[in-house]
């Protein structure tokens, strides 16, 4: 019931109108059944004690009123229904640029897709965006359906497996935007969230070069440990560029530091979250699919020093 | 209504379409062949996702040199079976079981064609989406068919009994409308899988 | 010849007191024992059986909801794991919608119909009683699997490819697929039953224009099940053979189409929202005239809205895939038609409201659920008609806003009918009042609980809360409107309580009702309560809408309520003209047997061979179903089958 931007806003109030309709026809209709229920109530207590003579006016103009009034209401929100599709269906100005957002059990792949393959930027759970510009989605999925929502900004667009759905999206206001899993796809589909950061155009265009940036190697020694620990426990899932850490199974974790939550944006990334997410990743979010893993107490302190490098 | 309305002689028990069993058959009929129409509906969804999912049928249009003929057989029992619902209007029960025992020999011999059919494929059930389709909705057919034919077998052993004559035939007719549904629904079997690939 | 197989049945006048009634009751009793309790096929008794079912389905359905809204009373429980979770909010979904939604209108149907209709049963009476035990059957099944641990995880409506093997490892989909599959039999079975009766026993002079709203909303839902079901029995059917033998239909890895899934699904499943709905709206066109004391106003435009309802029904399946990226114009027809849909459903409201207005209402406690629904129903309604704007339902679905949208359709518009037509019937059915006083607080509790428990969840929807989270941070905002749920949602189980209770108590000590308590119009009202086995002494003729309130009404001709067709030898009724209700056969009606018990048993076995891929247990199933079958069709000369006449 509130929207920050050009395609939130005639859905805004696309619903209040619906809403208002519904609410009036409720009170109405509510109404007329009370006093027609008192009008002539009946005081007998049971029919048993005494039968009613039978008498009925003739009452079908109730209908036909009832149904013109009705008629002409569904018009109205069929007419406004159809401005706002056609209002929405395209973006009122060229898209900057295209974010592919990939659904996974449970969490979001985010990539930006540059010009070359050099400069496609990946990253996970937390989109950043320009504000002003409309940007344009393209929304797929790693395993089973999902939908992709941020309430704010806009409706919701399922992702299907051998399917690309397209749509777009634009703030108008900086800020963060939360969003979330809609389609429900297995146990952990509640802890399945997103955030959007709507920043200006300037600090959006730092964000992204800094992220296009690999890592850079940790100098501290515990935090050289955690990296190498980070690589042989972790890497085969995860990615942290310009690392050996390459796997794509789980989010990728190069600028992870810089994140405002982690674990699909249901946990704030603070150090000892995070460190509590790495111990046992099975106690916040049962049944995801990142294993407990046997590390010792330094070699989890070390992956968490590490992690805290990565901003 | 008047008196004499209600108290002129009228037929008792299971005769000709005023039998309930007649009309429960139609409206078994009609969900059935909602059921081939689903399962239709899912070959042409698939048939129309084809630049998404590649040839289809792979490798091109099916042969139709046992189709057709197996297809021509199929209706043959039909009017075989329709002869002996004929006759036995008439209480010619000898016309009766000779309609009926033909029907299901066309019906086996059908299965059997439908066999070598099958035997000649070289993709299986979870070969591809089309191998899946084929085998499911060839399958579903041949499944009622199997049952049209023990329905055929069960009214030639009852007709044999001579339960049936000239007024009282309800479960021939009642058994013979599933046996031409299961025909006439092989029809748009064969269209859908033997014509419409050849169409475009 | 042909005359050894005709008769003409005498006219006369027999009450229920008269020897030809003791004749009749011993033609038309069963058995005692358990031997009569397994192989009875009265409707009165199956009809019985199958409310009872049902209730039992909403019990256990509603207990699993009450767990489930513990976890979710404040945020970040920990009462539940998720698979727990998911599991119970599947079962209650599952149980609510397909084990206790239909299944207690079925019942009602299968006891009221042919006392509505002036028959003696159903048309096929074995295969009402075939249905009722495949019912039960088919529910048991399932809940073998949520037993063992492996209840349905995927919603009721189960979507692809998180439902296929890949993702979804134990037995959990497939007890729920087969389940559905085996439950599909008993819908069609009955909704045939149900047309074959409205086409053949509607008692002489019952034209389409006499029957009871009850009757067209049985049989419209009966028509669409016909339809409608074979789509979601093959989509099951298709995801078994993808879990279980490796074919391409819904999965992901090679040419699969998940969307294909949506369409079988939806296709059956939005007609069946109006399946379940409709009768009930059915019971209420009927029986809130009764305290209304007239007819209902627009007949015509109430039956012809039910059937258009339906048919519009079929064509809206779309607005529940409004989100998987279909094509603008096909969202745009659907969305259109979704809107449209809403005009036959103001015609039963207008209809509703006029008839309480113009009339003298009565305030018992079945008129208080009636009254209450038609705001239920508005409410439903119009949060319905906000879902069918595509841009706005973008924001709604998938959110609590459509948990609360589906919830006051299902609890208003099913399960406040059908508890008022509990209080209606009930005293027909068991020849005692209900208690009144009981009655009312039984209302306001279920009302008040209700709307406290589900009106809050329209707002957490519309504050972004997703449907099927099993919990929620406390940062929200949707921690009290949670609370509040779970709180309602205990006091309206507390009404469902009273409710139960009440019928407890006066099923012995209920005030004696006599055969017309309510001074109502229909037939059912003609006959002692509890009815005879044979129901009517005589088959009435039906000269008017209203048969038991010609005088008042000065409709033209008049029913003769006890001169009528007699017919004693054997189980007899009449069969009549599908169009003007002409006598135009006698039927002779089966006796009681066992057979439908066994054919549905051994349609569990070959289900359970299918569970656990036991080829041997298939096959012996199917040569006991293929065996019954035989027996139950056999011709029989008592039935007049066979070429020998019978008693005629």
């Amino acid at each position: 019931m509130h929207g920050d931007g050009a395609k939130a806003y005639p859905v805004v109030g696309l619903t209040w109108l619906v809403l208002i309709i519904a609410a009036g026809v409720v009170v109405v209709i509510g109404i007329l059944l009370a006093i027609a229920v008192f009008r002539r109530r009946n005081i007998t207590p049971l029919l048993l004690d005494e039968k009613m003579p039978l008498s009925h006016p003739v009452a079908t103009s109730w209908i036909t009123i009832g149904v013109a009034i009705s008629s002409v209401l569904l018009l109205i929100a069929l007419v406004w229904t159809a401005v706002v599709f056609a209002d929405i269906s395209n973006p009122p100005r060229k898209t900057a640029f295209t974010i592919e957002i990939t659904g996974h059990q449970w969490w979001w792949q985010v990539r930006y897709m540059g010009h070359s393959s050099d400069t496609i930027l990946s990253t996970a759970n937390e989109i950043h965006i320009p504000t002003g510009v409309p940007v344009k989605l393209e929304l797929k999925t790693a395993d089973v359906i999902h939908s992709f929502w941020i309430p704010a900004l806009s409706g919701k667009m399922d992702t299907i497996p051998n399917q690309t759905n397209t749509t777009w999206i634009e703030a108008d206001k900086p800020g963060i935007y939360y969003g979330q899993c809609t389609e429900y796809c297995g146990v952990e589909h509640a802890k399945m969230r997103m955030l959007m950061v709507a920043q200006p155009p300037a600090e959006f265009q730092q964000w992204w070069r800094h992220s296009l940036q690999p890592a850079t190697p940790p100098k501290a020694d515990d935090a050289r440990q955690g990296m190498i620990s980070f690589v042989v426990h972790c890497g085969s899932c995860h990615t942290v560029a310009g690392t050996d850490a390459m796997g794509v199974l789980g989010p990728d974790l190069s600028h992870l530091a810089s994140r405002k939550m982690i674990a699909a944006g249901t946990i704030p990334n603070t150090p000892a979250y995070l460190s509590g997410w790495i111990a046992d990743p099975q106690a916040m979010k049962p049944g995801n699919l990142m294993p407990k893993l046997e590390l010792t107490g330094p070699e989890l302190a070390n992956i968490r020093t590490y992690l805290e490098t990565l901003k | 209504m008047s008196d004499a309305a209600m108290t002129r002689p009228i037929a008792v028990g299971a005769i000709d379409t005023r039998a309930v069993g007649w009309w429960a058959m139609w409206f078994l009929v009609f969900t059935e062949a909602s059921l081939f129409a689903y399962l239709l509906f899912s070959y042409y969804y698939f048939a129309s996702q084809a630049q998404t999912i590649g040839d289809f049928p792979p490798g091109g249009p099916p042969s139709i040199t046992l189709a057709a003929p197996d297809t021509v057989i199929l209706l043959l029992s039909s009017v075989a079976v329709s002869w002996g619902q004929f006759n036995i209007k008439h209480s010619h029960n000898r016309r009766l079981l000779f309609g009926l025992g033909l029907g299901a020999i066309l019906g086996i011999i059908f299965l059997v064609v439908q066999y070598f059919e099958w035997s000649e494929k070289t993709f299986n059930i979870s070969s591809h989406a089309y191998g899946s389709l084929y085998f499911t909705i060839t399958g579903f057919h041949m499944a009622h068919v199997f049952v049209g034919v023990l329905i055929l077998i069960w009214l030639f052993i009852w007709s044999w009994r001579g339960y049936f004559n000239r007024v009282r035939y309800a479960h021939i007719h009642i058994g013979a409308l599933y046996w031409h549904f299961v025909d006439v629904v092989w029809l748009f079997i064969f269209f859908t899988f033997y014509i419409t690939p050849r169409l475009t | 010849m042909a005359d050894i197989y005709e008769r003409a049945p005498r006219f006369a006048a027999e009450d229920y007191e008269s020897s030809w009634a003791d004749k009749l009751k011993k033609i038309w009793e069963g058995e005692p024992g358990l031997y009569g309790w397994i192989s009875t096929v009265d409707h009165k008794k199956l009809g019985i059986r199958y409310l009872v079912t049902a209730f039992v389905f909403l019990i256990i359905g509603g207990i699993e909801a009450l767990i489930f809204r513990l976890q979710l009373s404040v945020p970040n429980a920990h009462i539940l794991t998720p698979e727990q979770y998911d599991q119970l909010f599947s079962e209650h979904g599952i149980t609510m919608i397909f084990l206790y939604a239909l299944p207690v209108l079925t019942g009602f149907s299968v006891y009221i119909w042919p006392l509505l209709l002036g028959a003696r049963d159903l048309a096929l009476p074995r295969l009402n009683a075939f249905t009722y035990w495949v019912f039960l059957l088919a529910g048991i099944f399932m809940y073998v699997g949520l037993a063992q641990g492996a209840g349905a995880n995927d919603g009721w409506f189960n979507y692809v490819p998180y439902a296929e093997r890949q993702f979804n490892g134990g037995p959990n989909i497939d007890y729920y697929a087969l389940g559905m599959i085996f439950l599909g039999i008993s819908t069609t079975g009955a909704s045939i039953n149900f047309v074959v009766t409205f086409l053949r026993l509607r008692a002489p002079g019952m034209s389409i224009n006499r029957v009871p709203i009850m009757i067209w909303g049985t049989l419209t839902s009966s028509a669409a099940n016909i339809l409608a079901v074979p789509s979601v029995s093959l989509a099951f059917f298709l995801l078994w053979l993808d879990r279980n033998y490796g074919t391409h239909f819904f999965n992901v890895d090679s040419s699969g189409q998940p969307l294909l899934w949506q369409h079988l699904f939806w296709m059956f499943a939005h007609p069946w929202v109006y399946v379940i709905v409709l009768p009930a709206m059915g019971i209420v066109s009927d029986a809130l005239p009764v305290f209304c004391r007239r007819p209902l106003v627009g007949y015509a435009a109430v039956a012809l809205a039910t059937v258009a309802t339906m048919v519009l029904g079929f064509g809206v399946w779309v607005h529940h895939m409004f989100a998987t990226g279909l094509a603008p114009a096909a969202l745009a027809y659907f969305s259109a038609a979704s809107l449209i849909i809403a005009i036959p459903s103001a015609i039963s409201v207008f209809a509703w409201l006029a008839t309480i207005w113009t009339g003298r209402p009565v305030t018992t406690t079945a008129f208080y659920f009636f009254a209450g629904f038609v705001l239920l129903f508005v409410i439903g309604g119009v949060s319905g008609f906000m879902t069918a704007s595509v841009p706005a339902d973008w924001q709604f679905t998938d959110t609590y806003f459509v948990v609360a949208h589906i919830h006051y359709v299902l609890i208003g518009i099913n399960v406040f009918p059908v508890v008022g037509g509990i209080y209606f019937w009930f005293p027909k059915m068991t020849g005692r009042l209900m208690n009144e006083r009981l009655g009312k607080w039984n209302f306001w509790i279920m009302f008040i609980g209700f709307n406290l428990g589900f009106f809050p969840m329209h707002i957490s929807g519309l504050l972004g809360m997703p449907r099927r989270v099993y919990t929620y941070s406390a940062n929200e905002g949707w921690t009290a409107l949670n609370m509040i749920t779970t709180i309602g949602s205990y006091i309206f189980a507390f009404g469902i309580l009273l409710l139960l209770i009440n019928i407890f108590i006066s099923r012995r000590r209920g005030r004696l009702a006599g055969p017309n308590p309510w001074d109502a119009g229909t037939l059912e009202w003609s006959t002692p309560s509890p009815p005879p086995p044979y129901n009517f002494a005589v088959i009435p003729t039906v000269a008017s809408r209203h048969p038991l309130w010609e005088d008042r009404l000065g409709e033209p001709g008049r029913t003769f309520e006890n001169k009528g067709l007699l017919l004693d030898h054997g189980k007899e009724t009449i069969g009549t003209d599908p169009l003007d209700a002409t006598p135009n056969v006698i039927l002779k009606m089966p006796e009681d047997t066992p057979t439908p018990l066994v054919l549905s048993l051994a349609m569990m076995a070959f289900f359970f061979g299918m569970l656990v891929h036991s080829w041997a247990v298939m096959i012996v199933s199917l040569l006991v179903i293929g065996g019954s079958v035989v027996v139950w069709l056999w011709p029989r000369p008592e039935l007049g089958e066979t070429a020998e006449p019978a008693d005629v």
